[in-house]
């Protein structure tokens, strides 16, 4: 199939429980927003995997560059006073 | 006739049903036109089987014969299967395959609807499960009959020429016969009869959106509530029940 034949590209996000965030979990190929949806049910929640799907078109999704690695994220690495890292914890506290 | 074996022929006819749709769907694993509809069909063919599997679970148990649901599927030949001649037909293409569902689906939930508010437990508690995925069924066919008769002029004129030959089948949707005369008494089942203006309006909703015409009532094929089938499922037993009946002792 040539590529102008192909449906449009959705990336698909499933929340496995209510309050978690929605986690990446593919793409599908669909016409529409409705049948994107459809798909993205058959395709990534037949094990129970999840109880919310969103569809995005991959179009629209804004990605960094790799090559802008450096510059976006090493400033932050040098400075170790931006990691919460000086506290002693209480005992058995958890989660942290 | 007794309640018991009405309720055991009741359950072969939806059983039946459940099994051979499952059957029919199955052959598009692998070949559907895409990846993610592939899916779609084989999950809808999953859920049929696992519809099947309970009915002809509990018809077995109601027969009070020792026997197991793999039995009722494998061990039963053409004229003892009670599924509608339209689950049988062989898939054509997809508009085809895709009418013939919404045929089914339709009529399927207004039933299941009405088997959830039935006097008889287990088949109440399986129409709750069922209707659930009854509803994604309908609502994925229903989606595709919009898309296919408001598409292009070949997609148009293909599912309309699907649903006219299809229409044909929808008459034995709504015959009844003694096992629903004794069920009804017992209100165990549903009037199916009075189903049908539902079932029409709904249709027409989704032609509607579809730009599709009604097709018109005409001639209807009938036989399968007496077991008498169309030509083809013979063939479908003859490759479902190749292996059980050919090695009986086969296990998974």
């Amino acid at each position: 199939m040539s590529k102008e034949k192909q449906w449009p590209l959705w990336e698909v996000f499933i929340q496995s429980k209510t309050g978690l965030p929605y986690k990446h979990a593919g793409s599908v190929h669909a016409p529409d927003a409705e049948m994107a949806l459809q798909n993205a049910r058959d395709t990534y929640t037949r094990r129970g995997e999840g109880n919310s799907i969103w569809v995005v078109p991959s179009d629209a999704i804004i990605a960094s560059n790799p090559a802008d690695a450096e510059s976006f994220y090493e400033p932050s690495n040098d400075k170790i006073y931006r990691h919460p890292t000086f506290y002693v914890m209480p005992e058995g506290a958890k989660h942290i | 006739m007794t309640v018991n074996e009405a309720l055991f022929n009741y359950c072969l006819r939806l059983g039946d049903n459940s099994l051979i749709l499952s059957h029919r769907l199955s052959e598009w694993t692998g070949k559907a036109p895409i990846l993610e509809e592939d899916l779609a069909i084989t999950n809808i063919a999953l859920d049929k089987l696992g519809q099947a599997r309970f009915l002809l679970q509990y018809a077995a148990q109601l027969e009070g014969k020792g026997k197991t649901e793999d039995d009722l599927a494998y061990k039963r030949s053409e004229r003892e299967f009670y599924n509608s001649l339209l689950v049988e037909q062989p898939n054509g293409d997809f508009s085809f395959t895709m009418a013939r569902q919404l045929l089914n689906d339709v009529f399927d939930f207004f039933l299941y609807e009405e088997l959830t508010k039935s006097t008889n437990e287990p088949l109440a508690s399986l129409a709750a499960k069922s209707l659930k995925e009854i509803k994604y069924h309908l609502r994925h066919c229903s989606e595709w009959i919009i898309r296919l008769g408001d598409g292009t002029e070949e997609s148009h004129s293909r599912i309309q020429n699907s649903l006219n030959e299809l229409w044909a089948y929808t008459g034995e949707l709504f015959e009844m016969n003694e096992i629903d005369s004794v069920l009804i008494k017992e209100n165990s089942v549903p009037d199916v009869s009075k189903l049908k203006p539902k079932w029409n309006n709904m249709l027409c909703e989704i032609f509607e959106k579809a730009t599709l015409k009604k097709p018109e009532d005409g001639f209807m094929h009938t036989g399968s509530r007496k077991g008498i089938h169309s030509e083809y499922l013979g063939f479908i037993l003859a490759e479902m029940q190749y292996l059980p009946r050919a090695y009986p002792s086969a296990t998974w």
